[in-house]
């Protein structure tokens, strides 16, 4: 896959720059757009639910930042993948290129996106009075596998709709469902450890949960939860490419 | 001066595709459909046991009529599909200008455009800097260079597609239904361009509604109908004529939608 890359390397370029001139519109203000989006949905969860969550929290504008940079993160990346290979229909059905590339412009996209808003990110943090120590620098490790986590989702998720037009919207309904399910207003400590058990298993809360260990306590998350992330970081990229060999030809039949 | 080995060579290609109702339905629809067993999926052979071989400095051409199989077995050939049955063996890259106009980014301008179908068509980057100002010279686009897709008309399009893909050197090169565009005096510029490419070695393969470019410019023609080859010749004129002879027929070919 690699030795591809690097042979369609011009390709790829020429497809990120596309995508960046369409998404922005060639205006500055394009890209102030895609960042005051999350800080605007942060705005409005932090005037609901800091009664009710943040009232005994110390730094609870940083705790729901957290949880809102990432599940942002992983809905647009998730939701722009789905559409990647069927936006490119018109190029893949006529000239023979992988098809992959599509996904991985996006992607790319999607991630400056994301560096944009980390370092908003930051600057709240300081505005929060958090302690910045070494082992920020580890936040990369989550940031790494969610990027391969997002990559590896869009990738079934683009391949799936290609079969199933009507895809999004139940891709929509879900992503509300995860959003309540990750944790990134309220806290979880005080659940049940059945219940708990049931958040430990969605990836997306796992990736927040390690954002806030480190931000918030100034603690190194367990050697379990860096193999977890990568496990299912990894498992869903598999899926996702086998899905794509294995329908490579197919696509075809269902523009 | 042709080489002992075919550059391209099909042997009973079949392909299959398949038709029916899977198309554009949603989840919910396929498990209604899987439920009530209302889903049906029909195969449908648009090619069927078609041989060729295209040699250095051949043209091919193809023809028939629409729901002939032509485009679909382009598709073979160039390797988007895959044959159901048979083999194709390609020694040589192939290259093709599948429906020209179309697979441009409306919101791109005609630069950008020109660098992503360059990219689509493997070109490097280095060879596009350099090719860039013959592109745009030969589409005669060059007051048109920063203008966004959708500005221009249809015969531009094609224009600005010809001039980057007839820079290919290709060795198996596909041409459909490229020369019918433009006006005129590009038409004539296109075909010199085309008959350079053609001398330089590579093997083509038009595929025309055109006899007359047919009997113009190919060597070797293949006729299709509904999805059966009903010759390989190099007979070119002969061909023409009895394809003419069975469009003129009173009972007349069925005239499917191509896809």
């Amino acid at each position: 896959m690699l030795g591809k890359l690097k042979q369609h390397q011009f390709l790829f370029e020429e497809l990120v720059k596309r995508d960046f001139k369409k998404k922005y519109k060639r205006t500055i203000l394009g890209m102030g757009w895609s960042v005051l989006m999350p800080l605007l949905t942060l705005l409005v969860m932090k005037v609901v639910f800091e009664q009710f969550f943040g009232r005994n929290m110390k730094h609870y504008t940083t705790y729901l930042f957290c949880g809102n940079l990432l599940f942002c993160w992983f809905s647009e990346a998730t939701n722009a993948g789905m559409r990647s290979l069927y936006r490119n229909a018109s190029i893949f059905t006529k000239v023979n290129v992988p098809k992959y590339l599509f996904l991985f412009s996006g992607s790319i996209q999607t991630l400056i996106n994301f560096v944009l808003t980390l370092c908003v990110f930051f600057v709240f943090c300081a505005l929060d009075h958090v302690t910045f120590t070494w082992k920020f620098v580890l936040l990369l490790y989550p940031m790494l596998t969610l990027l391969v986590f997002n990559m590896g989702v869009g990738l079934i998720l683009s391949a799936l709709y290609m079969f199933f037009r009507d895809l999004d919207y139940l891709w929509g309904v879900f992503l509300q469902l995860l959003m309540y399910g990750s944790a990134i207003f309220y806290t979880i400590d005080k659940m049940p450890a059945k219940t708990q058990v049931v958040f430990a298993c969605n990836p997306v809360y796992r990736h927040i949960a390690y954002f806030r260990e480190v931000v918030l306590s100034g603690a190194v998350p367990s050697l379990e939860t860096h193999l977890t992330l990568a496990g299912v970081a990894v498992a869903a990229f598999a899926v996702g490419a086998w899905m794509y060999r294995h329908y490579n030809t197919r696509f075809l039949y269902y523009v | 001066m042709s080489d002992a080995k075919p550059m391209l060579f099909c042997q009973n290609v079949s392909i299959r595709y398949k038709v029916g109702d899977f198309k554009n339905i949603g989840l919910k629809e396929w498990v209604m459909r899987r439920l009530t067993g209302r889903y049906r999926v029909v195969d449908f052979w648009a090619d069927r046991d078609v041989s060729f071989e295209v040699r250095r400095g051949d043209m091919l051409g193809i023809i028939g009529t629409n729901g002939a199989g032509k485009s679909t077995l382009l598709k073979a050939v160039s390797g988007i599909m895959e044959p159901t049955k048979g083999r194709i063996v390609r020694r040589g890259k192939v290259s093709a200008l599948l429906e020209l106009g179309s697979g441009f980014d409306s919101d791109l301008t005609v630069k950008e455009n020109a660098y992503l179908r360059g990219a689509m068509l493997g070109y490097t980057r280095k060879f596009m800097n350099e090719a860039y100002p013959y592109i745009i010279d030969f589409a005669e686009l060059k007051e048109f260079e920063d203008r966004t897709f959708k500005q221009l008309s249809s015969g531009m399009k094609a224009r600005l597609a010809f001039a980057i893909a007839s820079l290919v050197k290709p060795e198996i090169l596909i041409l459909d239904e490229v020369l019918a565009v433009g006006d005129g005096a590009f038409r004539k510029k296109s075909e010199a361009k085309m008959k350079e490419i053609i001398r330089g070695g590579a093997a083509t393969i038009l595929v025309t509604h055109s006899l007359a470019q047919v009997r113009a410019m190919c060597n070797k023609v293949l006729w299709l109908d509904k999805g059966r080859q009903v010759e390989f010749t190099d007979d070119v004129d002969g061909c023409c004529a009895r394809y003419e002879a069975f469009l003129s027929k009173p009972s007349g070919p069925v005239r499917g939608g191509g896809r």
